[in-house]
């Protein structure tokens, strides 16, 4: 056998302390097999190491939350016996080396994390960034991210609904490649991964095991460099049409109660499947590789654990259940494979042509991985943007139009039309709107989604833009009518041994702590990736939040477009004009300085539950959450939609009050008859709420301007397909 | 009007092709796995639905062609048994000679979903008789190879025999089909092929409701 030379240690990605350690745990050298077992669990994409201590403080409970952080994914009651099951994950790193199999892989894995918990998945999302356009990778990794997302969902049949896109020169060496998925299951039939009892058959199903993927997690826990290429290797291929038989294959074998636990193989496959389902269920495994299924011959006992081969699942069952599950996987054309038993050793025993190769205690991997508390610093506040630095006269349509046109805010269209989002038919809500809507299959219920983070306000304050982000995606899901229910998190950040980006990552879970606490809106899943990093040089700080909320009937549900003619418009929330970290500030004045837009998380709950209540009594069905652009962009987006137009009487049209980022806002529309009683009752409520405008004709006309929504229209919808050199709309 | 739904490896709108026909129809539909010898014979339509089927590795539909099931899917289509083939289905049934031509990938060569508006060419078929002529109709598009060719020669004979059932509107065409053309029919006018999928415009709350006519015409057509 090899000897472990430091080299070799060093290769793994432990450091000498780490090494030190392992040794203590086993009471002797590890050989190769177990340091590359040890080397993938104590990875940071596996074991949390530096952020674990920190995750502890987020809220995860409520009377909602059936399943918090821990498992496969997140599950929270909807009634009736139903359940909503969902996670978001990254896949950044492999995405960057290799954008289509990067983003279809992260596809396929987060699809695995929700329907190994026994829920079908019905909707994805996705959470994209990259770097500035002109960058001469970003064309390139949009085309390929796009395609392979598109390549792999469409395939599963599952809808990608929606999700949000930012470039920013800050991610040209670390795209951003975050996948959200949404599954529906009964609260009685919900599979978990701890493996119980001793002496069960440990099951291997999905695809054969390949060289693919070895060391992807490590590469995950590490900074990029100019030979970061040379990882291709490491990157997974997936095959949806694999996937899609082992969705269906799960879920018939599932119908059953032949399955004690579940574990999909994703990063550091089967390594971290087997140590995890034996350390969750207080068991040991004794695994015969001789018995898994292999793609390639000559594979050896460290290829094999290490392995990422995509579209498999190990399964702990029942004893004597064994044909019956083998006849459903044989059924759809899979290999099923009993590659070892349960024992009550507490260790992971792994033989291969015979001989013991690696015998390692469970906890050793697992609970005994180190934790870090690594210093941190909190960066200075930046200095608030001076008002009289805005210029005042600039035409405002004229900046409307160049932020329409934007690449932050231009149409996805371009994007999603490759997405299928129709499939399954119950999207009743597609993409382009605040969150995107499905309904429960065969019920009126259904299920709002969103993702949301404004990374250039976590860059400025990490804090006031992670609670910015659960803020907005809670505001989402209010403006098409849904009750918030819970959020999935996805924190992307650079190296955390430096301790001003630990400090972001600091504040930022805390930022998402308080806003999670006051809105009553619990993680209950969630994925670190760190080392976003290439030469040095960190992306923004991004958190990006997946939330999830109930509509008791989509039939009351909410869309931006205006319907009718002659509706009033009505500002809910408190104009103050904040134009710090504004993308007014950024697109047309060329600069990210100031503060975010700070968030009241009360005024927030406020605003939100007032305007969440009229859409339930059937009061408006035209609501538009402020964001990205402020009052008179959100007004726009409402306007192009259907093209009808909108006439403004505002008080006040300066650039602040116009593009302002002021939290805790909506625009709706009501039949002009409802408007003053609305208007009344918001004041009594305490919610800040006056009328702006009417609808109608084909223009967006300011007092003393206007600009013909089709225009509008026009340079919304140009850039994307323009900047992806395709024939415009 | 009893269907059956086959459902192939990879298949992904079985689902909702059996929702819209328990829906209209009142009937679940027998869904029949792909490696079965045999449709129900008292079975008045078998649709093929859309999907991946075999990941569409090879060539779309060229593997399911070859299923078991469809040598009794081609029996029964030689008698008289409707067959409607939406997406994935029409590209099975032409690699299975059931129709002429072959679906190419999209001309801009990039998946494409959304809304597209038709013309109904003809209404004189069980697919279509609940439909006028020229009828515009409005069906969600969701494939990456719905760029319909065949040669002049056929082109012209199924616009001779009206066998171009549904024609993509003027400017509406997504994938670069020959002829604007989305869904065809067979010489005895028994299978229906269409890239289009009437079985997601079926429901007022997805948008439209203009594909539940070609469900209603089988029910007409075939009770």
């Amino acid at each position: 056998m090899t000897a472990i030379t430091p080299d070799i240690v060093r290769e793994h990605g432990l450091n000498d302390e780490e090494y030190a350690r392992i040794k203590r745990l086993l009471n002797r050298e590890p050989n190769l097999v177990e340091l590359g077992v040890f080397s993938v669990m104590w990875s940071e994409h596996c074991s949390y190491k530096s952020t674990r201590a920190h995750l502890r403080k987020l809220p995860t409970k409520g009377p909602q939350v059936i399943q918090g952080p821990g498992e496969n994914a997140g599950v929270v009651d909807i009634g009736d016996g139903d359940v909503v099951v969902f996670k978001m994950e990254s896949h950044n790193h492999p995405s960057f080396i290799e954008p289509y199999q990067g983003a279809a892989t992260g596809v396929g894995g987060i699809m695995r994390d929700v329907f190994t918990m026994g829920a079908r998945p019905v909707a994805m999302m996705n959470a994209l960034r990259f770097g500035a356009p002109s960058h001469p990778k970003t064309q390139h990794l949009v085309a390929g991210v796009v395609a392979g997302i598109g390549g792999y969902g469409n395939c599963m049949g599952v809808p990608t609904v929606g999700g949000e896109v930012n470039f920013h020169a800050a991610y040209n060496g670390n795209i951003l490649v975050n996948a959200m998925c949404v599954g529906l299951a009964r609260a009685d039939k919900i599979f978990k991964s701890a493996a119980k009892g001793a002496g069960n058959p440990v099951v291997y199903v999905g695809s054969k095991t390949g060289r693919d993927g070895i060391h992807g997690a490590t590469m995950a826990s590490a900074e990029f460099n100019e030979d970061s290429e040379e990882k291709r290797p490491t990157v997974q291929v997936g095959d949806p049409f694999t996937e899609k038989l082992l969705l269906e294959a799960c879920l018939e074998l599932m119908a059953t109660d032949a399955i004690v636990a579940i574990q999909d193989m994703g990063a550091a496959g089967l390594t971290s499947s087997s140590s995890e389902m034996a350390a969750k269920g207080g068991a040991g495994i004794d695994l015969d590789l001789d018995h898994v299924p292999q793609r390639e011959t000559g594979m050896t006992a460290y290829e094999m654990m290490l392995s990422e081969s995509q579209e498999r699942m190990l399964m702990v069952l029942k004893p004597g259940r064994e044909a019956e599950a083998e006849r459903i996987f044989k059924k759809w054309e899979l290999d099923f494979a009993i590659i070892g038993r349960t024992t009550d050793t507490s260790r992971l025993i792994i033989k291969h042509k015979g001989a013991i190769v690696a015998d390692m205690p469970v906890d050793a991997l697992s609970e005994e991985a180190p934790v870090y508390e690594r210093p941190f610093t909190r960066r200075a506040n930046p200095l608030a943007l001076a008002a009289s630095s805005i210029d005042s006269t600039r035409p405002p349509l004229a900046s409307l139009v160049k932020l329409l046109q934007s690449p932050d805010l231009s149409s996805r269209r371009w994007i999603w039309e490759q997405y299928d989002h129709s499939v399954m038919a119950d999207t009743v809500q597609a993409p382009g709107g605040d969150a995107a809507v499905v309904r429960v299959h065969g019920k009126a219920k259904g299920i709002a989604i969103t993702t949301d983070v404004t990374p250039r306000y976590c860059k400025a304050d990490a804090f006031e833009g992670a609670k910015q982000a659960v803020a907005e995606a809670w505001r989402n899901l209010t403006a098409v009518g849904a009750v918030p229910l819970a959020v999935t998190d996805n924190l992307n950040f650079g190296n955390p041994e430096r301790p001003d980006t630990m400090g972001d990552i600091v504040a930022a879970i805390d930022g998402i702590g308080e806003a999670c606490r006051a809105l009553s809106f619990p993680v209950v899943s969630g994925n670190c990736s760190l080392y976003n990093e290439t030469n040095g040089e960190a992306i923004l700080p991004t958190p990006a939040i997946g939330g999830v909320g109930l509509l008791r009937d989509v039939k009351r549900m909410a869309t931006i477009a205006f319907k009718r003619e002659g509706d009033s418009i009505i500002l809910v929330g408190e104009a103050k004009g904040h134009l710090g970290q504004s993308l007014y500030l950024r697109e047309i004045e060329g600069r990210e300085e100031g503060t975010p837009p700070p968030v009241d998380l009360a005024t927030e709950k406020r605003n939100g539950d007032f305007v969440r209540s009229l859409i339930e009594a059937g009061r408006t069905d035209t609501v538009h959450d402020v964001s990205d652009g402020g009052v008179v962009v959100a007004l726009a987006e409402m306007a192009m939609t259907n093209g009808i137009g909108v006439k403004l009487a505002l008080q006040d049209e300066s650039i602040a009050a116009l593009f302002g980022e002021d939290q805790a806002r909506y625009v709706i529309a009501t039949p002009e008859k409802q408007a003053s009683a609305i208007l009344s009752e918001a004041k009594s409520a305490g919610v800040p709420a006056r009328a702006i405008g009417t609808t109608g004709g084909s223009e967006l006309a300011l007092s003393g301007d206007k600009i013909a929504v089709a225009k509008l229209r026009t340079a919304h919808e140009a850039w994307f397909p323009r900047y992806m050199g395709a024939d415009p709309v | 009007m009893k269907s059956a739904v086959i459902v192939f490896p990879a298949s992904n709108c079985d689902r909702d092709a059996a929702t819209a026909l328990e829906h209209i129809t009142g009937k679940k539909p027998d869904m029949i796995w792909h490696g079965d010898a045999d449709v129900p014979n008292d079975t008045d339509l078998i649709v093929l639905p859309g999907g991946f089927s075999y990941g569409d590795y090879l060539r779309c539909g060229a593997m399911a062609a070859q299923s078991r099931i469809m040598r009794d899917v081609k029996a029964k289509a030689d008698k008289g048994v409707a067959v409607l083939g939406i997406c994935n289905g029409f590209q099975i049934l032409t690699e299975a000679g059931l129709l002429p031509g072959v679906l190419l990938r999209n001309a801009k060569l990039k998946f494409v979903c959304h809304p597209v508006e038709m013309l109904v060419e003809e209404s004189q078929s069980a697919f279509t008789r609940a439909y006028k002529s020229g009828e515009r109709v409005r069906f969600p598009v969701a494939h990456g190879e719905g760029n319909y060719f065949a040669d002049e020669g056929t082109l012209d004979r199924l616009e001779g025999e009206n066998r171009v059932a549904f024609r993509y509107a003027s400017g509406e065409n997504p994938n670069g089909a020959a002829r604007n053309i989305a869904g065809i029919l067979n010489e005895k006018r028994n299978v229906l092929g269409m890239m289009p999928h009437p079985e997601r415009a079926c429901d007022p709350l997805l948008g439209s409701t203009t594909g539940r006519p070609l469900f209603e015409s089988l029910i007409q057509a075939l009770s």
